[in-house]
């Protein structure tokens, strides 16, 4: 939901027209200048730390986020937030953040970036031998189990309810049984 | 303009730091590198990547134990001893609002105002100039409230018409601190106990030494300002036979403040 | 939680409780305050003094792990000075419930319920039952005067819990006990409520659920549950833990709470009838007698259509545990550290730094084949074959790591702890070639399926006949962009075939609008019955953003959507009496007019429990009546003191049986090179510890210790200690210490505090410390991972592992 315009930002006549300003603007200088924010897209998202809910409105231009703070329309957090919803900018803003897939060899001793493509065939060929490998159709006392006890998973309390669904799904359709997330611990 | 001001309500806050974070957000202020030296306080005291920072006090013990804090910030005083001693006009001013704030434009580098700020706020920073809180000019000129305030999730700070804000904490029975000093300070506490507690000085003044400058030296037009007696002479009318730190902070002390208890 | 955080602010009593809602919920203490604007009396209850304690009116310290006699002694305190809610005991519990003469307590079995076996250590619990009439609805005592009713019962059984007994035990001094015993227990009046606040402090004990259970009763007792300012919340701790437990992303359960079928249902209609409950009492709603209408609608969402009933509707497909095959977590690394689990996805989450007893987790990792992680950051898990000690070159587990978006990069909702389900916004393209999960989870999926459409193998027919429908589908079956919307469609869930309800007709293909319209013949399907209605003939109500408080009572109503269908607090039915009026006028929740309910969703539409055709509130049991007694639990239907495994008595202060007789043990105690032994009474482990989190940092630190803004408020781990534990060994604050345990060791700078005291139990003093668990190696000079200490034993119940209780030794580190 983009919410341009709804009268978060209480712009004075004055400083309209300067829109080009990017952020980074110094206080020294920004006294006289429109708000970094001025013109953004506004999109409202719910922080993704802990199970308060809180509102948060992430500015954008373009695809690059300029500004994250708290939703005054949210009712929960009414605008305020704590330290970490309150830097979720720089989860986006870091030099950190793994973007490429990752791949590491039997006993390698580094990371070697490789293609989404070749990283999921690889994994669909494993979780493929490893199922067929392991499969037990029926147990030892010959009741019906449809399971395989050899692949197992952890996670995850971080994703959305959507992704939660489909990843149950994708895994129970494969026989995991050995499903387990944060709420267990 | 009615003049604007911080009301800052010391037994609302539960120390989360969100004021800290939505600072350096919002100004977009460098991470530090930092250690834990025993307690949960850090970055150890303002710094010019650090408008506000929030201390930790531990008093008593036992059942009478106490965990107290203390959001310390730029007081944005009436009498402002910072810029009463800037030798650069309108390299700190007061905005319409009443707040302090600064250009770096016109910073000189002295750091007269370090000495002149009898709450050891200005900091500055690796190109030189003078930095610290600015009461988010740039929201507060186009109607927001600071970015500090804005992420309080307690309403221990607030930020509006500074006599109605006054005027409330005091119909609620609440003492204030900074009402009048200093023809009142732009951010007015409440606190649960005596201002030194929180560090801070039961009487707060500009420096003594700044009045000789501003009454005296200063009005002599800056006549020789660039001359090297002028220069010499003013700064040890102001910082006296000191050296600076690393933040532009005189060392009175040792730069790790004593041990406040985590 | 039973009720929502804006709610926190109408109680007279917030008890915070095995939570610390100042650091961890920060948020959420603006409705704590709020609460204390009005007047409400704020209790802080925790081994260390913080910054939740800083803003209580009452302060009271207890020695980890004792949770339990200090709520037992408030039981007591209730019961015995007559300060419970009389009508609601009486009308909306089973306290008249006569139980089975043969049930004996620990008070007379010396520490044990009847029925214990020692070898199994478990229970035979036919005699925790209750005696029923013929037609099978249990016999009661109204005048509470049986000796085996379950009110005497459970008086006899607390009035074990003096106050001189408690204070003995968890070293709470007895004035601080009683202050807290008034001020909550002033709450059994119809006008007063309380809240309780509580967080992994009480469930991460070998004890944990009959922590959560004992605070369970009192809130019974005085009346609160159902009420606003009431309820029993848990504080969960992350943004979607409460979804993802929804989804039944846990061993034991499908979405929706159903539970895993096992080996012995070998068809649909088998499971159904063993997890559907049956009730004679006209008044019992007997709500899982629904089960069957669940477990089909969500066969039909998750399995092709065209499988028809007598194939179970795809039940016959699905995975079945075997009797008595417990696969959570603890399970789960045990069989991996011994080999028997090749392939692992870490999904989001961090277990070499998460799970208890990390170090096990870290040699677990190395015995696997392959692991898929899905994060952010880089982290211990992914990269635990160069972790400290590690040799890369002895590791043969090949690792694939797929950089995931951040939560505004995608779209999809979430579902706080009030089961508040609110949607999000992609506010700009994943950083880089970082992906959605769900892309993801869709892409992989698809590459499985299509693996298994070539080349045949080990039963294909689930994977082939998995329905995955959400989007424009290429020739080749592939999805190349998941619609989420789709997917939450499918979990709100669709008619199948036009089906006439009630004189409505539903034509095939229309969402359904409520999970009572669910049906148990396949005509309906839905991904998760709790979320049926959240996606329906009226839209994405998850996107919600009104604004309206009719109520007045922060209920939001039109904010978001909350399960289930939108009720904001769940047992509200117990909040009006056996007339359907308010309890408490000033704070109602729902109430009667004569012809319907007003307020909030009501829980049921049935008329009061005055009426004949009414219903009984709380009805998800089937005798439709609140457990005082709960015969469900494995360790007793009361809750019983039991010390942690590891503690520092090596006698329980009340009977013989030291730690819960129940728990699973997985060693013998302090032997040889045992990577799960522990220590008990063991001089060189001579202080309880605890873990926690702080305010600045979230669970392992993946997220927060990659954002500088952060590791600058708390740069690396810490040890708190008191001053006087300090001395004794030579440590001032700022030290760098090692704390170790007989699992492992970490170091930490010590934080020497007032804030944490030593405790006086049995006439010993005990010291305790306490360590965060955010840090991990990868973060340059941060320290590493408190769970290198904690042990691996879990609940009896649960199997969440005791974390918060075990004995550690600390001394300053030397050079």
């Amino acid at each position: 939901m983009n919410l341009n315009r709804r009268g978060f930002l209480k712009v004075s006549g004055g400083a309209v027209g300067a829109s080009v300003l990017g952020i980074g603007l110094k206080p020294a200088e920004a006294y006289a200048q429109p708000l970094a924010i001025q013109y953004a897209r506004e999109t409202t998202t719910i922080c993704p730390y802990c199970s308060v809910g809180c509102g948060i409105i992430v500015h954008s231009r373009g695809n690059q986020v300029i500004n994250t703070e708290g939703d005054p329309d949210h009712p929960i957090n009414r605008g305020t937030l704590c330290p970490k919803g309150a830097s979720v900018y720089q989860l986006r803003d870091n030099p950190a953040r793994v973007t490429e897939p990752l791949y590491r060899g039997k006993g390698e001793r580094e990371w070697r970036k490789v293609s989404w493509d070749w990283a999921l065939d690889q994994i669909a060929r494993r979780v493929k031998d490893t199922r067929d490998a392991n499969f037990m159709e029926v147990n030892a006392k010959g009741q019906r189990v449809n399971r395989t006890d050899a692949i197992a998973s952890v996670g995850s309390a971080a994703l959305d309810n959507e992704e939660c669904y489909l990843y149950q799904k994708f895994l129970r359709g494969l026989g995991v049984v050995y499903l387990e997330h944060q709420a267990r611990i | 303009m009615a003049r604007k001001a911080f009301l800052i309500d010391m037994s609302r806050c539960i120390a989360c730091r969100s004021c800290q974070v939505a600072c350096k957000q919002w100004n977009k202020l460098e991470p530090e590198a930092t250690v834990n030296r025993g307690s949960y306080e850090n970055p150890p005291q303002l710094t010019p990547q650090l408008y506000n920072q929030i201390q930790f006090i531990e008093q008593g013990q036992g059942d009478e134990l106490r965990w107290l804090f203390m959001n310390q910030r730029c007081m944005h005083c009436g009498d402002a001893g910072c810029i009463k001693v800037c030798p650069s006009a309108g390299a700190l001013y007061h905005t319409p609002e009443g707040m302090v704030a600064f250009n770096q434009d016109k910073c000189i580098e002295c750091h007269y105002c370090v000495n002149g700020c009898p709450f050891d706020v200005p900091r500055y920073d690796r190109k030189k100039k003078v930095t610290k809180c600015h009461a988010c000019v740039d929201r507060i000129a186009n109607g927001l409230v600071p970015a500090c305030v804005k992420a309080c999730p307690t309403q221990t700070l607030r930020f509006g018409d500074r006599d109605a804000l006054i005027a409330e904490a005091k119909a609620a029975g609440k003492t204030v601190y900074g009402e009048s000093e200093l023809k009142g300070l732009g951010a007015v506490y409440i606190l649960e106990d005596a201002p030194q507690t929180y560090n801070l000085p039961a009487k707060p003044a500009i420096p003594a030494s700044i009045f000789l400058w501003k009454d005296v030296i200063k009005p002599l037009g800056i006549l020789g300002f660039w001359g090297a007696m002028g220069a010499a002479l003013l700064h040890y009318v102001t910082f006296g036979p000191k050296k600076l730190d690393e933040y532009g902070r005189r060392h009175d002390d040792d730069l790790n403040p004593p041990e406040k208890g985590a | 939680m039973t009720n929502h955080w804006i709610d926190i602010r109408n109680a007279d009593v917030v008890l915070m409780m095995g939570a610390n809602p100042a650091e961890n919920h920060p948020v959420s203490f603006k409705y704590v305050l709020e609460a204390k604007d009005r007047g409400a009396t704020l209790i802080s209850v925790d081994p260390r003094f913080t910054r939740t304690s800083a803003k209580a009116d009452i302060y009271a310290p207890l020695r980890s792990g004792t949770d339990i006699p200090f709520l037992g002694g408030m039981i007591r305190y209730i019961l015995e000075n007559n300060l419970y809610f009389d009508e609601y005991v009486r009308h909306y519990t089973n306290a008249s419930f006569l139980v089975s003469d043969d049930f004996q307590m620990p008070g007379e079995l010396d520490g044990l319920f009847s029925g214990y076996n020692a070898e199994k250590r478990n229970y035979d619990k036919a005699s925790w039952s209750f005696q029923r009439n013929e037609d099978g609805t249990p016999k009661t005592d109204p005048s509470l005067q049986d000796p085996r009713c379950v009110f005497q019962l459970m008086k006899k059984h607390f009035s074990r819990y003096t106050p001189e007994v408690v204070s003995d035990i968890t070293g709470t001094p007895q004035d601080q006990l009683l202050k807290v015993y008034e001020a909550y227990a002033a709450t059994g009046k119809r006008d007063k409520v309380a809240t309780i606040l509580y967080a992994m402090g009480w469930t991460q004990h070998t004890v944990g659920t009959q922590n959560i259970r004992a605070m369970a009763m009192i809130q019974l007792l005085l009346g609160n549950v159902g009420m606003a300012g009431g309820g029993v919340n848990a504080l969960r701790g992350e943004s979607n833990v409460q979804g993802s437990t929804d989804y039944g992303l846990l061993f034991h359960i499908l979405p929706g709470y159903l539970p895993t079928p096992n080996a012995g249902q070998p068809d649909l209609a088998a499971y159904i009838a063993a997890h559907t409950p049956k009730t004679n009492d006209p008044q019992s709603a007997n709500w899982w007698g629904n089960r069957g209408k669940y477990i089909t609608s969500l066969l039909r969402a998750t399995y092709d259509q065209s499988l028809t009933a007598e194939e179970g509707f795809g039940y016959d497909l699905m995975p079945k545990l075997d009797l008595g095959q417990n696969g959570s977590w603890l399970m789960l690394f045990d069989r991996m550290h011994k080999g028997g689990i090749k392939g692992f996805f870490a999904w989001g989450q961090n277990p070499a730094c998460s799970g208890s007893n990390a170090g096990k987790v870290r040699e677990a990792l190395a015995k696997l084949d392959w692991m898929v992680t899905a994060n952010l950051f880089d982290n211990e898990t992914a990269s635990f074959w160069k972790g400290p000690g590690v040799d890369p070159s002895k590791i043969d587990t090949e690792v694939f790591f797929l950089p995931a978006a951040v939560s505004f990069e995608k779209e999809g909702s979430v579902t706080n702890s009030g089961r508040w389900a609110q949607w999000r916004y992609e506010a700009a393209k994943p950083l880089g070639n970082s992906r959605p999960d769900l892309e993801m989870i869709n892409d992989l999926q698809f590459r499985v399926r299509r693996l298994y459409q070539a080349e045949g193998g080990a039963f294909p027919e689930p994977i082939l006949k998995l329905s995955w429908n959400y989007g424009f589908k290429m020739p080749d079956g592939s999805i190349p962009h998941i619609d989420v919307h789709a997917v939450a469609k499918e979990i709100n869930g669709y008619f199948l075939e036009d089906k006439e309800i009630a004189g409505k007709l539903y034509k095939k293909g229309d969402p359904v609008p409520g999970f009572a319209l669910l049906q148990a013949d396949g005509s309906t399907s839905s991904g998760n019955w709790l979320y049926c209605n959240s996606y329906a003939d009226k839209g994405n109500l998850m996107a919600r953003r009104g604004k309206n408080d009719p109520s007045g009572m922060g209920l939001y109503p039109e904010w978001a959507w909350c399960w289930p269908v939108n009720r904001r607090i769940i047992y509200n039915r117990a909040a009006v009496d056996m007339n359907g009026k308010p309890w408490d006028a000033k704070r109602p929740v729902v109430w009667w007019t004569g012809n319907g309910w007003a307020g909030d969703v009501p829980d049921g539409p049935w008329k009061p429990m005055s009426d004949a055709e009414g219903k009984k509130p709380f009805i998800m049991n089937a005798d439709g009546v609140a457990n005082l007694f709960a015969p469900g639990l494995n360790e007793g239907p009361f809750p019983e003191h039991y010390e942690a495994l590891e503690c520092p008595l090596d006698k329980n202060p009340l009977h013989s049986e030291r730690i819960n007789p129940t728990i699973r043990l997985f060693s013998a105690g302090a032997v040889g090179e045992d990577v799960d032994a522990y220590y008990s009474c063991d001089q060189r482990y001579p202080y309880v510890a605890t873990t926690y989190r702080v305010t600045e940092h979230w669970q392992t630190g993946v997220m927060t210790r990659n954002t500088p803004w952060l590791l600058e408020l708390q740069p690396s781990n810490f040890v708190e200690l008191s001053v006087e534990l300090g001395q004794e060994k030579g440590i001032k604050s700022g030290d760098w210490c090692v704390v170790s345990s007989g699992r492992g060791q970490v170091e930490a700078v010590a934080v020497v505090t007032r804030r944490f005291r030593p405790f006086k139990v049995q006439g010993m003093t005990i010291h305790q410390v306490g360590l965060p668990y955010h840090y991990g190696w990868h973060t340059p000079k941060a320290g590493d991972s408190a769970n290198l200490l904690t042990p691996t034993v879990g609940d009896a119940n649960t199997m969440i592992p005791e974390t918060k209780a075990f004995m550690v030794n600390i001394e300053k580190k030397r050079g």
